[in-house]
This record gives C-alpha cells, sequence and structure tokens, in this order.
C-alpha cells in the first residue's frame, strides 16, 4: 500500500487506480481458483449423489442432491415394475436408494474385481518399495564396477513409451506363460525407473557419517541398509508406496492386455470398462455411478490420510525433471 | 559370519582388507541392483527390441511363436504399408495421426497454461486456503482413468448434467449429444459461413497419404474435443502442483527486490517467475506430449476410436491392429513410428523450453 507506482508521477489519479487494482487482484484472483475448484469437485458430489438414486430418476433429474426420507427405497415395487422418476425425486430433493450398489455387486461380480485390485496393488507396492530402494540404495551409496553404467541403463528405460512395449510384451509374458495369471501384472510392474530414481535422490541427501560410525560398528552392508538407512527413509519410502498403490490401483492398459481372457482375475477398472462395453446403448448408469463411488473410495481416504505425501511424491517427480 | 571373517582378516594383512571390502561392496551393489535390473531388462529394454523385431514380421498373435511357420520377415512391408503406399493401411494411419496431434496440440498447451496460471495464483501470499484449493485441484487426479472417463461420459449424455445446466440457462437449447458427434471443430466454424466439403471447390478434394485435404483440416471432432476437455480436467491438478513446488522454491528476496525497484506484478511475472520456471516448463511440457501422444484408456472407454474414426488415435489403432485385427506385426510397426515421433516432438519442444535454461 506504501509503494507508489513509479511510473506515475504526474498523473494524480494513478495511486488511487494502483491500490483499487491491488485489492481488486486478490478477489478477483479467488474467484477464479473457486471456479476451478468447483468444476474440479462438482461432478465427484454430483456422481456421489446420483449413485444413491433410482435409473430413471438420474435420467430425470441428474442435479437433485438432497437426499430425504424414505431412506433405502426399492426401485422395483412389489408386482416388478420399476418406479417412475416422480416417485424418487422432486425438485432438489431424492429418495436415496442402494439399488445400484446391490445390482453392481450382484450383477457385476464386482467383489471379485475388488479383491484382485486389492490384491495386485498391495503386491506391486510391497515388492516395489523393497527392489526400488534397493537398487536406488546401491546406486547412491555403494561403489562398484558399472554403477554410472547401470545408472544410465535405468534412465534410458524412462524415455520407452509405454505404448511401444505393449505388443512386445504381451509375446514375452505369452512366452513365460504368464499371461492371464497375477504374475502378469505383478512382475513387470514391481521395479519402476521412477521409483528408483526418488529413492537414489533421498538416499544421497543422507549425511554419510551416519553410516560410518554404524561401519565402525562392523556393520555390513545389508545390515546397514536394513537398520540404519531404511528407518531413515520412512518419508521417501510411503510417497513411494503411495504412489505404487495408486498407479497398480487405476492401471488400465497393462491389465487390459494380460488379464483380459480371464474374467476371474479382472481388476476394478478392467471390469467397469467391460461392463461399458457389454452394455451397448442403454447404459445401467446407477450400476456405473455405485461402482465409481467403490473404485474410488479407497483411493480417496488414502488420497486424504497421506495428502502429503502425493504433493512429496509430485514434487520428487518435478525435481527429477530439473 | 562374513563379518568375522573380515575382522580377522582386518588383524592381519591391510591390503587384502581393501580388496576384500571393495569386493564387498561390489557384491552388495551386485545384490542390491540385480532384481531391478533383470526384471527391467526382461520387461521393458528386451521388448524394445523385440517390438523393432516384430514390426518387421508378419506375425497374427495367435499362432504359437515355436512353430516354424509362426510368421515370415516381410522387411520394411508393415513401415510401407503404414507410411507411403496409397490404400486402407495408409488412410487409416494418417487419420489416426491427424487426430493424435490434433488432440496434442489442443491439450498440452492449455493444460500448461492452466496449471501455470493457477499454481501462480495459489502461490500468492495474499490467499487463504492454499492447501484447500491444491487439494481441490488435484483430486481428479488420483482417479481411475476409466471411472473417470464412466463419470465423464454420464456428465455429458443426452440427458446428463451439463445438459441440464445449459437447458436451465437457456431454455430453447436443443440438448447435444457430446460424445457421438463426428463433426469437426474447424468444419463446423467453416460451415457457419456457408463452407461444405461440397461448396469449398476440388481442391479440397485432394489426396494427401489417403487422406483428402479437406478431412485434414477438419481439426477435432466434438466428440474428440470431449476426450481432450476430459484430458486436460484430469491432468492440471498434477501440472498445477509440480509449477507450485516449482513457485516455491524460487527465494522470496527476488521478489521483494523487483517490487522496491517498481517492477508491476506483469514485469516480475514474465522477467523473474517464466525465466526460472523454465526447467519446470520443459518438464510439465514433456510429459504432457509423452502422456498425449499416448492417450489411451478414455478413448477405450467412451468411444473406441468412433464416430467414424474421429477419435482413432496411434495407440488406440496399436491396440486395434494387435489384439481386435491380429495384425501383430504390423501394430509394432505403427508403435515404433509413435515412438519415433514423441521422441522427434520431445527434441524439438527441448530446443524451444530445455536449452536456455541448461546454458
Amino acid at each position: 500500500m506504501t509503494t507508489v507506482p513509479m511510473t506515475a508521477p504526474a498523473q494524480p489519479n494513478a495511486p488511487s487506480l494502483g491500490s483499487i487494482v491491488r485489492r481488486i487482484i486478490p478477489i478477483f484472483g479467488t474467484g477464479v481458483l473457486i471456479f476451478f475448484a468447483l468444476i474440479q469437485i462438482l461432478p465427484f458430489f454430483f456422481t456421489i449423489a446420483n449413485s444413491f438414486k433410482c435409473l430413471p430418476a438420474i435420467n430425470a433429474s441428474p442435479s437433485a442432491f438432497i437426499a430425504v426420507p424414505p431412506f433405502n427405497v426399492a426401485c422395483v415395487n412389489a408386482e416388478g415394475r420399476t418406479l417412475p422418476a416422480d416417485a424418487t425425486v422432486s425438485g432438489a430433493t431424492f429418495n436415496p436408494t442402494l439399488d445400484g450398489y446391490r445390482e453392481v455387486i450382484e450383477t457385476g461380480s464386482l467383489p471379485r474385481w475388488l479383491f484382485n485390485t486389492v490384491f495386485i496393488a498391495v503386491t506391486i507396492t510391497i515388492l516395489r518399495v523393497m527392489f526400488d530402494s534397493a537398487a536406488g540404495y546401491a546406486l547412491a551409496r555403494l561403489k562398484f564396477p558399472g554403477n554410472r553404467a547401470v545408472f544410465f541403463l535405468i534412465l534410458g528405460t524412462l524415455m520407452i513409451p509405454g505404448i511401444v512395449l505393449l505388443i512386445p510384451r504381451f509375446i514375452i509374458l505369452r512366452q513365460l506363460g504368464m499371461l492371464n495369471q497375477y504374475t502378469g501384472v505383478i512382475i513387470p510392474a514391481m521395479v519402476d525407473a521412477f521409483g528408483i530414481f526418488l529413492m537414489k535422490q533421498f538416499f544421497e541427501s543422507i549425511p554419510d557419517e551416519i553410516e560410518e560410525a554404524a561401519k565402525v560398528d562392523g556393520a555390513n552392508r545389508f545390515v546397514m541398509f536394513f537398520r540404519v538407512v531404511l528407518p531413515m527413509a520412512t518419508p521417501a519410502l510411503t510417497a513411494l508406496a503411495i504412489f505404487s498403490f495408486q498407479g497398480a490401483w487405476n492401471s488400465f492398459l497393462d491389465a487390459l492386455v494380460v488379464l483380459q481372457g480371464n474374467q476371474e482375475l479382472w481388476t476394478l477398472p478392467l471390469g467397469l470398462a467391460f461392463l461399458r462395453g457389454q452394455s451397448g446403448e442403454t447404459l445401467r448408469w446407477h450400476q456405473f455411478l455405485a461402482g465409481s463411488v467403490i473404485a474410488t473410495l479407497p483411493i480417496a481416504f488414502i488420497f486424504f490420510g497421506f495428502q502429503r505425501y502425493f504433493v512429496e511424491g509430485v514434487n520428487y517427480s518435478g525435481l527429477a525433471g530439473t | 559370519m562374513a563379518q568375522t571373517a573380515t575382522g580377522q582378516r582386518t588383524a592381519t594383512t591391510g591390503t587384502q582388507t581393501l580388496s576384500g571390502k571393495k569386493f564387498q561392496e561390489a557384491l552388495a551393489g551386485y545384490t542390491f541392483l540385480a532384481p531391478a535390473v533383470i526384471i527391467l531388462v526382461i520387461f521393458l529394454i528386451i521388448p524394445m527390441f523385440a517390438a523393432l523385431y516384430f514390426s518387421f514380421t508378419d506375425w497374427n498373435g495367435i499362432t504359437p511363436l515355436n512353430r516354424q511357420d509362426a510368421f515370415g520377415f516381410v522387411g520394411l512391408e508393415n513401415y510401407q504399408r503404414l507410411l507411403l503406399e496409397t490404400g486402407r493401411r495408409q488412410e487409416v494411419f494418417f487419420t489416426a495421426l491427424k487426430n493424435t496431434v490434433f488432440f496434442v496440440i489442443g491439450v498440452v498447451p492449455v493444460q500448461t497454461f492452466l496449471a501455470l496460471a493457477l499454481a501462480v495464483i495459489v502461490n500468492q501470499t495474499w490467499l487463504r486456503g492454499k492447501g484447500l484449493f491444491r487439494t481441490a485441484f488435484y483430486f481428479p487426479s488420483i482417479t481411475s482413468s476409466v471411472v473417470i472417463s464412466l463419470i465423464f461420459m454420464w456428465l455429458f449424455t443426452r440427458n446428463g448434467l451439463v445438459n441440464v445446466a445449459i437447458s436451465a440457462i437457456f431454455p430453447n437449447y436443443d440438448p447435444v449429444t457430446w460424445l457421438e458427434d463426428p463433426n469437426g471443430l474447424i468444419h463446423n466454424f467453416l460451415g457457419v459461413f456457408g463452407i461444405t466439403g461440397n461448396t469449398v471447390g476440388d481442391w479440397a478434394k485432394t489426396e494427401i497419404a489417403s487422406v483428402s485435404l479437406w478431412d485434414w483440416i477438419s481439426g477435432p471432432s466434438v466428440t474428440m474435443f470431449m476426450i481432450m476437455i476430459l484430458n486436460t480436467w484430469t491432468t492440471i491438478g498434477t501440472l498445477m502442483v509440480i509449477f507450485l513446488a516449482a513457485l516455491q522454491n524460487i527465494p522470496g528476496q527476488i521478489y521483494e527486490a523487483a517490487t522496491v525497484d517498481g517492477a508491476t506484478p506483469w514485469t516480475i511475472f514474465r522477467k523473474i517467475t517464466v525465466p526460472l520456471l523454465r526447467p519446470t516448463t520443459f518438464f510439465v511440457v514433456t510429459l504432457g506430449l509423452i502422456g498425449t501422444f499416448q492417450v489411451f484408456d478414455q478413448i477405450f472407454v467412451i468411444s473406441s476410436g468412433g464416430p467414424a474414426n474421429t477419435t482413432l488415435t496411434i495407440a488406440y489403432l496399436v491396440y486395434r491392429s494387435g489384439f481386435t485385427d491380429s495384425r501383430m506385426g504390423l501394430a509394432a510397426a505403427t508403435a515404433i513410428v509413435l515412438f519415433v515421433i514423441i521422441f522427434a516432438f520431445t527434441l524439438i519442444q527441448r530446443r524451444f523450453t530445455g536449452e536456455r535454461a541448461n546454458a
């Protein structure tokens, strides 16, 4: 407020104009942010609301968002007739139902997909945290012939676009008998170059002295890694674990190519995508929206619980690029 | 056990200890790296070369590879059909290339600019609730591409939320089927002035790479445009967080000094913020290029390449050739061409955003 624009001493109006602008900018800027924040969040809000509606109500009035009693209505009445839209929705209010959730669980074998997704994502996360941190540690701390060469080899793999690997990876998994198996999606994903860099960067930031002290005590590299270095790396390991879990939970293309032929092993994204494919023109939105909520809830909980680490992980990736 | 052994040797000879320790360290290094290297070699490096190898074959993806007649070598034929030979394959490939390029050119600048703009506002000292905004912007990025595509489809169905909202504002609005419209945006725009494929003149019928000039300038179809919006929507959160981290690394004193010298906010942004963010911008644009050139999931869920092939992207074409049309050789060649294109684009953009930052 005390800074007077240097360029405008001749115009008596300029300072007040400047202070007006200075006061308007925050209001305008906050307005822009609120606008974009609503665009980002409202679709999820309405998805949740509509996942609790009967199908005719979704189609007739997607904007109704206030749930009012009677709760847990049945969308199909005793005579087997589907309730018309205006029976469960009026204005901005609607009577919630669990039919969408029930149907997608009963007809879509969703519990199976949920189990597969959890199993695959958890396994990949554990393996990746182990192998990425071990490799990152070796690259950051250990001196041995070929260290630099391996580093550049791993760096090089970051430049290979995933789509190029689609066909040959399918061929290799087929030759190894890993198609339509859990192992086909887990084993190729249990190491990733980005995670190795993240861990390497972190280990390089730990002062040498800590390991020196352990070395004096006679600890070898394995003891040092597991007892001394790894416990210090909890923040980086958490960031890596969350990113791995999120990636594995949402992964689609790999699951599509590897697991397509074995419905028993379909993951949530794969199952939902095929459910959409089979439904043709008449999409049963109450099922899709309920399925979408179920598929998003776990990752949303993790996000809100560990948000700091998400941001940290993204920042690491940003730093890797600079 | 190993510890006691070295311990004993330490007591006896010095030189042996040194090489023994070195050996131990190397052994530990190789052990730590082995799983990572083995996996990366088998599932990343070998496949890269395998893709090249199979692009010279006519394998159908079904015949077992251990059979003598599983596939034949066709040399450069796959590439020739895609790139040089007039015909259906060339038409499909260049249609996919055109669609992909429209997608990339439309999405990358917009998402980069929006992410930067939002990050700059969130970084302002006067802003309250920074964390809340960051959470809101980032949230769509955490959900699965399949789920987000389903939600997006629902929002834009004929009687979906978006049409309901537009109808509420404009009562005479005739609901648009956003996701089933093959008309190109530039065609639509020209149509306003009465210019259509029939009236534009014979020059437009000239075919380049089996695609008519008129089709080359179609612009993205309405459906593709919607998928572009979807992609931007889900990506800006991540990119914003990256920009924000870089902004927070710029020391506050620089801004203070500039303000004392009388620089306006706009000058500060242009002369200080943008140059200091150049490495980050390079990274964000590279991420954007690599991601958009390979767009697949959203296409698979929403449109399967339709309507009228207007959302067929190269990545989707690779999948379709390989797994639907059983032409693995052709699919591998398509993927290699895409690889070269991405590589070239990354190099080109490095000239624009990267190099000066390194100097």
